[in-house]
């Protein structure tokens, strides 16, 4: 059964609203308008619709989403926790749902505005999904400090330094300036305004924190038997993996053995294992990256480089066009937008069709993955 | 093991999540709530399986080494190593940003390194979350614990250098 979902499925659809510090459309409308933009993409009516994934911090359900599109009968809704863990983790249970039979047009979406609405860590009446009585107390507050912490631990380590961070933001930036959609489309970055711009938590500046942003997307799932008549080239799901590795602790992941080798490791085992693919084989990756650290731990934890060698790894320009592994090519969530995640999928199926703002030559393999630090998951992609 | 009050530290009304400062107030969940009792008496306590005596952090319903339901409260000396620090910046809550940046550690127990909790690095027990200078933190530096009542009953280990 290990091969059952090997290529058996594949994402014909692809679609998004404009990315903005500030939508005046709800997300409700939002996740509507990417939704259908992604069944148009795909030349599927919205009344085939029966399959809906989405993430457990999305506010608009699938019953308002069904109603709203005209989905028909519905017959498989899943939602996948943990932030910008889940975004992979929605593709990866339609793809299960749709090789099992349990649906045969899949919708997975996120719709947001973080934006121009609340932080979630301001929130001091309801405990975040984080074990908060060990940590909020002593000032612990957000995301940027959690990851903060692991970032200084790793660069004691590994001898990791600040021109690592700047490497992953100046790629994602690159690709951002050639990606008209892309929040940071024509803000170029140096290096100078790195090194001085303001601490949000040292040593994360603000140009190792992700975009705030109102957007939606959406892609399409159908089987690969059904993709070869859409409308547009199939992308497969050739593996994928979810991850929550033993004695995790989520994004305060303190209290085991070893902090700094976090789910990318667990999720990485298990999508290798079941692919034809080795990392050596991988075009270009979209790799999640709410913070710059994210990215060298990613880069080990996927098998890229060795434990340690993340942080060099992305020395000589390796993560832009032309690198070893180009990465983020619409700009991610750094430099294009930050919807969970989300946009490096879409992005992945645009360079596996051939029509990306930053297009790397000839690309058949893709890596896209979700929120290190936190249960996450990740896809390999092929045309 | 120290007799606890059976009653877990939560009344029918939610408690207040914050003091008067608006600084954030450990809320404990039915695991972690010997931890804050201990704390309140000024005592640094980690529980470790009744069974196979192993140590865990977070507290958690039962051992995931050999899955006994049965736990104890070990005392700690109290001695532990800087394991990693930020220092926060703005934006922030108000009673955080009024401090910024200060410093949140996580410190590794010298009687089991790996148990490691977050905290902060003050001069004194009752000091403000500022009142080290930056320069004197760093990775391993060994530090011991103190204990500050941050409102009525709730008590919260803070960490002091051992070489000031």
């Amino acid at each position: 059964m290990s091969g059952a979902l090997k290529d058996a499925t594949a994402i014909v659809g692809i679609g998004q609203t404009p990315f903005a510090k500030n939508l005046v459309e709800s997300e409700r409308t939002l996740a509507c308008r990417a939704i259908i933009a992604a069944l148009d993409d795909a030349g599927i009516a919205p009344a085939e619709v029966d399959g809906f994934a989405s993430y457990t911090m999305e506010e608009t359900d699938e019953v308002e989403v069904a109603k709203s599109i005209g989905a028909g009968d519905v017959t498989f809704f899943s939602k996948v926790g943990y932030g910008g863990g889940g975004s992979c983790a929605t593709v990866a249970h339609l793809a299960a749902a749709v090789a099992t039979g349990q649906a045969t047009v899949g919708v997975a979406w996120r719709s947001r505005k973080r934006g121009s609405g609340k932080r979630p860590w301001t929130n001091t009446a309801v405990q975040l999904p984080t074990p908060g009585q060990w940590t909020r107390p002593f000032g612990l507050l957000r995301p940027a400090d959690e990851i903060g912490l692991l970032a200084r631990r790793y660069m004691h380590e590994f001898g990791a330094t600040r021109d690592h961070l700047f490497n992953v933001a100046l790629a994602c930036r690159n690709r951002a300036n050639q990606n008209p959609a892309a929040m940071m489309y024509e803000r170029p970055l140096t290096r100078e305004m790195y090194m001085t711009s303001r601490w949000i938590s040292e040593p994360l500046c603000l140009f190792d924190n992700c975009l705030e942003t109102d957007g939606a997307l959406a892609c399409v799932v159908v089987s690969a038997e059904r993709a070869r008549d859409c409308r547009r080239k199939p992308v497969y799901v050739h593996s994928a993996a979810q991850g929550l590795p033993a004695q995790h602790h989520g994004m305060v992941n303190y209290w085991n053995d070893d902090p700094l080798t976090g789910p990318s490791w667990a999720t990485a085992r298990h999508l290798w294992k079941n692919s034809d693919l080795t990392p050596e084989d991988v075009d270009v990756a979209q790799i999640y990256d709410a913070f710059t650290p994210l990215i060298p731990l990613s880069l080990e934890g996927y098998g890229f480089c060795g434990r340690g060698e993340g942080a060099a790894f992305t020395e000589g320009g390796a993560l832009e066009i032309g690198g070893r592994l180009p990465i983020n090519t619409g700009g991610g969530g750094l430099s294009e937008a930050y919807v969970h995640g989300f946009n490096l999928i879409n992005e992945g199926v645009k360079q596996l069709r051939g029509d990306s703002t930053a297009q790397v030559p000839d690309a058949a393999t893709c890596l896209v993955t979700a929120g290190e630090g936190v249960p996450t998951s990740a896809l390999l992609l092929r045309s | 093991m120290t007799a606890l009050p059976t009653e877990p530290a939560r009344s029918a009304e939610p408690a207040p999540a914050t003091t008067g400062d608006g600084l954030l107030l450990p809320v404990p969940d039915d695991d972690g709530a010997p931890f804050w009792e201990y704390a309140r008496r000024g005592e640094l306590r980690v529980q470790a399986c009744a069974a196979c005596g192993v140590l865990r952090f977070p507290p958690r319903p039962c051992c995931p080494h050999c899955q006994s339901f049965d736990s104890e409260w070990r005392r700690m000396s109290g001695r532990g190593r800087i394991w990693s620090y930020v220092f926060p910046h703005p934006p922030l809550l108000p009673a955080y940003a009024e401090q910024a940046p200060y410093n949140a550690i996580v410190v590794e127990l010298l009687d089991a390194p790996r148990i490691r909790l977050v905290g902060n690095l003050v001069t004194s027990a009752d000091a403000p979350l500022d009142s080290v200078d930056p320069s004197r933190l760093r990775i391993g530096a060994g530090v011991k614990v103190a204990f500050h009542a941050m409102a009525d009953g709730v008590t919260v280990p803070r960490w002091l250098l051992e070489r000031p």
